[in-house]
């Protein structure tokens, strides 16, 4: 199955942790708040996009496939 | 050969993302976590914040898990009372014994008390700790509109304590020894700043006093600070900070001091000449707030840090160790390559949103500075500590911090 990340915007709160891990995919906008660049990364993003899953303080990020 | 099995003594935070990072670096055999409380790994941050304001169920503070530690054998209520270091077993509360062929010590910390008269130190007495799931409920049950909290301690806990219970309707007294709420991971700057967002939103500081006793005798009535003065309480919160959960580890000649000691490769370092050996102990790591380890970014020294992420940090280090050790490889290829972590932190008290990297404390007297924005709206301050920037914190301005973010640690300078 490929890479998918869900971000559940009612929970994200823009702290911007996940753009460190893997800011190919996470990147925060003019105004901080939180854009997803693509929604089903290339697999070799798996690991960079699994940490961003990990060190988001409110667990904001979910990792399918 | 039968499969090698790993104990992981804690089931927190850090034990989780050990686990899960043993999986990552390719061992496949048995892993055991033992954990004293009865829920799987949850966070820990909402629950002095949003859970507290919120409602504190498991579901809403659980920690995801990766798919790679779906067969990890998880024994929780389940308290580790003592370790053969040598015959590498634990001993259990029911007094069995683990083998293990790899030991993970991942046991955290827990909330200190205040040891002076009065009621007991219970929740059911109106004495209150937040470190648990169970301490925060237990909390929430009393912060009803128009009760009066005495929070003691002004650290990060205590004034998020305060915040919420502010945000509930409750009526909130903070008393503590120090000059300023949050002065000694802040400076004096931030925290004088601070004090005054806390005042306006009606929290009543009794600063520069300790607490002599607390009144009442089954329950709480209220705190006497050291010149007499009572506060009157319905509830009281202790934030004093916290005390490493170290004692099954003790008698093997471990520097238990604060935390556990160790390498790089966050081995326990045996200090005592009278045991059998001294240096780093093979097929131990430590990991999050139980341990000291030392952190090139900075200095030579070994510091513990009780901020989030070093549990994902020092988590991600042992178990890529553990799982090389465990495959044969040794030690050297690991401990040479150099390790060094940036301590990331974050508080929410009303609005505001604190983002902080490194070590502030570490700074001189006098090197905090502003480096963006001004102290009485959203700003960036940045501490130094000689020619280094030792810590940058951010109240709102999260892009503006986050681009500091690199430049904190030894030899990147203070930016103009
Ligand atoms: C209320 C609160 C708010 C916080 N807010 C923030 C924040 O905003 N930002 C931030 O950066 N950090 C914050 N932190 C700190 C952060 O949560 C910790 O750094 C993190 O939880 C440490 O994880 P750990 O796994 O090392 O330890 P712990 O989470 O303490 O896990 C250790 C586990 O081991 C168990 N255990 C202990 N002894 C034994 C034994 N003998 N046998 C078996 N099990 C045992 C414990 O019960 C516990 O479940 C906060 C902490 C608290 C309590
Ligand atoms: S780390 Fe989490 S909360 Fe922060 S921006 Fe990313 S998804 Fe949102």
């Amino acid at each position: 199955m490929s890479l998918k990340v869900v971000v559940d915007m009612d929970v994200c709160q823009d702290h911007g942790q996940c753009v460190f891990s893997a800011p190919d995919v996470f990147q925060l906008d003019g105004e901080g708040h939180l854009v997803l660049l693509v929604e089903e990364p290339d697999e070799s993003l798996r690991s960079a996009c699994e940490d961003a899953a990990d060190v988001c303080p409110v667990q904001a990020i979910t990792i399918e496939g | 050969m039968a499969a090698a099995r790993v104990v992981v003594a804690g089931a927190g935070m850090a034990g989780l993302r050990t686990a899960e990072a043993l999986r990552a670096g390719g061992f496949a055999g048995e892993v055991v976590v033992l954990g004293d409380e009865p829920w799987a790994p949850y966070n820990r941050p909402p629950l002095s914040k949003e859970a507290l304001k919120g409602g504190v169920e498991h579901a809403g503070v659980a920690f995801r898990q990766r798919a790679s530690v779906a067969d990890v054998d998880w024994r929780l209520g389940t308290a580790v009372t003592g370790v053969d270091l040598h015959g590498r077993s634990v001993t259990l509360a029911d007094g069995s014994a683990l083998d293990y062929d790899a030991l993970v010590a991942a046991t955290g910390v827990s909330a200190r008390r205040l040891h002076v008269d009065g009621p007991p130190p219970e929740a059911r007495a109106g004495r209150h700790v937040v470190r648990t799931l169970d301490d925060a409920r237990a909390l929430r049950a009393e912060l009803v509109p128009g009760a009066r909290l005495v929070v003691v301690g002004a650290g990060f806990i205590g004034c998020e304590v305060a915040a919420t219970a502010r945000l509930l309707g409750c009526e909130v007294d903070c008393v503590a020894v120090d000059s300023h709420p949050m002065v000694r991971p802040l400076g004096i700057e931030l925290a004088t700043e601070l004090q005054r967002r806390h005042e306006a939103q009606g929290v009543r500081f009794h600063l520069g006093t300790g607490v002599r006793a607390f009144a009442g005798e089954e329950r709480v009535r209220g705190v006497v600070l050291s010149d007499g003065t009572e506060l009157a309480a319905d509830v009281v919160v202790e934030a004093l900070g916290s005390r490493p959960a170290t004692d099954w580890l003790e008698g093997h000649g471990l520097d238990l001091a604060d935390g556990v000691l160790t390498d790089s490769a966050l081995r326990p370092v045996v200090l005592d000449a009278a045991a059998d050996r001294v240096g780093p102990l093979d097929g131990v790591a430590v990991v999050g707030d139980l341990a000291r380890f030392p952190n090139h970014r900075f200095d030579d020294a070994a510091w513990r840090v009780e901020h989030w992420n070093i549990p994902t940090e020092t988590g991600r280090r042992a178990g890529a160790v553990l799982a090389a050790h465990l495959a044969g490889e040794g030690y050297e290829a690991v401990v040479g390559a150099d390790w060094t972590v940036l301590p990331a932190f974050w508080s929410d008290q009303y609005d505001l949103r604190l983002q902080s990297y490194g070590m502030p404390s570490l700074a001189d007297p006098d090197g905090a500075r502003v480096l963006e924005g001004d102290l009485a709206g959203e700003c960036v301050v940045g501490y130094s500590r000689g020619d280094d920037l030792v810590g940058v914190v951010g109240i709102g301005m999260l892009r503006e911090v986050n681009a500091y973010r690199d430049r904190v640690g030894r030899g990147a300078g203070v930016p103009a």
